[in-house]
């Protein structure tokens, strides 16, 4: 069944226009990676799901709910969460107050804070500690605990391995494995290596139109293409 | 060196400023009695300038409005106090206290109740539309203080008004040689009060956190599903009724008061937030106490010196941390 629809999204930014044709239909459950090189339109896309820039009109639905249009907070509440490309973390805040920012009543339930804790066990120890002091893989660890302390249908999650260490990219990997088995994720990547080990379903974005989709089973398989479109052989 | 500077944040780091200002200031004036009525004068003056800067601070760190017309408030603050003051007169000259204290409070509420409403109209009506243009926010917000001063002047005329002081509150405290004045000493401990309320409500609500986080990254506390621009209006308006609450205060401890008032606080309220960090309520604070401070030393140990102390104040905490001594953004 899909969960988020995208059909010929166009997305100007002042008088550029950014994504000129994406169509891609997330289905529910897994990981659903966006693929594409620098500047070709992933963030974009994922910025234009949460409204923070608007697409064109009718072309993001989410269970068949149309979400242009609408404000970036009512698309929040929809139960879309978003982890963007410099995590979104508030450096003056505690750990622990990032986190309760994230939750609709401002308390924890006891249960998702013990499988936050197991996914992430660093968080626990800086459970205090200003958001600031963390380094860059705890930091990462922190954006995506936030957009899943509370049960969401849909993560965005952009470019989660940048600049981080090969040991934190594996401890990223096992902890989105184990969050989509729950969640819906629509991950952007440029890390091959990382997309494949997660992927169930992916497109490749090139210039703002989608080149490429479907299974990665298929894509992983067919090296020719990847060097077309990601000029990677692998 | 870098062992120095580990000690001096265990310390307290930036917070020491103002200690080291009043060592100095105590070995370049001397005399202990004029030392401790400056030094209470300061921080009487800094706590005012907090109460105007404090709100500016805050709508500057989460909405990035350069609101130049931020110091209308204050004027209009002063004028309205100075006014209920005036009606009030009887009560201010009663030997009640309660009296004395019945006609303060109506007075500041007068000016906060101003404040609030003021600030509603001003953020909905001229700052709205101007939005993420700092250019056109720099323009319509200097306008309307012109035209608040014009209207103070239509108003209540060009003349100074004198503004009258509640009898428990004239005079001053002799200890040994050392005079402290009743109203320095008020006011000091009224911006210490409204800066733990401030305080408290930013680290300990949930209305506190989001404008601490809404200060960092607008876009992702809506992206965490909180509507940020009812946050704004309810901050603009929290900040005017604070300026025109400093206004008030600061009517009392000048006596007399003209509508140039607002430009002439203008430049000391920037240059408090801009020592101070964006947003921060702590950095305002060190940045107004400091002010206040520096303001009453170089006025006493070289007067021609005391204008420009504010800017050289400015200049010399801007060369050592650009983004002021206590950002609130890491």
């Amino acid at each position: 069944m899909t969960l988020l629809s995208l059909q010929n999204m166009k997305t100007n930014i002042g008088q550029y226009a950014v994504l000129h044709d994406v169509s891609i239909e997330v289905p529910e459950g897994g990981v659903f990676v966006l693929l594409g090189r620098n500047g070709a339109g992933k963030t974009t896309t994922l910025r234009s799901i949460m409204g923070l820039w608007q697409p064109s009109p009718g072309s993001v639905t989410f269970r068949g709910r149309d979400l242009t249009g609408l404000h970036t907070v009512d698309i929040a509440r929809l139960g879309i969460a978003f982890v963007p490309e410099n995590m979104g973390i508030f450096g003056g805040l505690t750990v622990e107050e990032n986190m309760i920012l994230a939750t609709a009543k401002g308390t924890f339930d006891p249960k998702r804070l013990t499988y936050i804790y197991d996914l992430f066990p660093a968080l626990q120890k800086f459970w205090d500690k200003p958001a600031w002091s963390l380094s860059g893989g705890q930091k990462q660890m922190l954006a995506v605990a936030r957009a899943i302390i509370e049960p969401r249908e849909l993560i965005l999650i952009d470019e989660p391995t940048k600049g981080l260490a090969p040991a934190i990219i594996d401890n990223m990997a096992a902890a989105f494995r184990e969050i989509a088995q729950s969640t819906t994720i629509l991950l952007v990547e440029q890390n091959f290596e990382f997309a494949r080990s997660l992927g169930q379903n992916m497109a490749v974005i090139d210039d703002g139109r989608i080149a490429h989709a479907g299974t990665m089973q298929d894509f992983v398989a067919n090296s020719a293409l990847q060097d077309q479109l990601l000029g990677l052989s692998v | 060196m870098t062992q120095i500077s580990a000690t001096l944040s265990r310390l307290g780091g930036v917070y020491l400023l103002p200690v080291a200002v009043s060592v100095i200031a105590f070995i370049l004036i001397g005399a202990p009695s004029s030392w401790v009525t400056l030094t209470v004068a300061g921080l009487a003056m800094g706590m005012m300038i907090f109460l105007m800067a404090s709100g500016l601070s805050l709508v500057f760190g989460l909405m990035d409005v350069l609101n130049f017309g931020h110091s209308a408030f204050v004027s209009f603050g002063a004028f309205i106090a100075a006014s209920v003051l005036a009606w009030l007169g009887g009560w201010l000259g009663a030997d009640s206290i309660a009296l004395n204290m019945l006609a303060l409070m109506a007075a500041f509420t007068a000016a906060i109740l101003f404040g609030l409403a003021a600030g509603w109209f001003f953020e909905t009506v001229v700052i709205r539309p101007v939005y993420a243009d700092h250019l056109r926010q720099i323009l319509i917000t200097m306008g309307a203080l012109i035209v608040a001063e014009q209207a103070i002047l239509a108003i209540w005329g060009g003349s100074p008004l004198s503004v009258p002081r509640p009898n428990f509150l004239q005079g001053s405290w002799l200890i040994g040689d050392v005079t402290i004045e009743i109203y320095r000493a008020f006011a000091f401990l009224l911006g210490l009060a409204v800066y733990i309320a401030l305080y408290a409500v930013l680290n300990r609500t949930r209305i506190g956190l989001l404008i601490r986080a809404g200060v960092e990254n607008r876009e992702m506390v809506e992206a965490l599903g909180f509507r940020i621009d009812r946050l704004f209006i309810g901050v603009f308006m929290a900040g005017s009724a604070l300026a025109s609450l400093g206004g008030a205060m600061w009517a009392g401890y000048e006596t007399l008061i003209t509508p140039a008032l607002g430009a002439e606080m203008m430049i000391v309220v920037f240059i408090v937030v801009i020592i101070g960090g964006l947003g921060s309520i702590q950095g305002t604070l060190l940045g107004a106490i400091l002010v206040g401070l520096m303001a009453n030393y170089i006025g006493f140990l070289a007067p021609k010196l005391a204008l420009a102390s504010n800017m050289i104040l400015m200049m010399a905490v801007l060369l050592w941390r650009p983004n002021g001594l206590r950002p609130a953004v890491k």
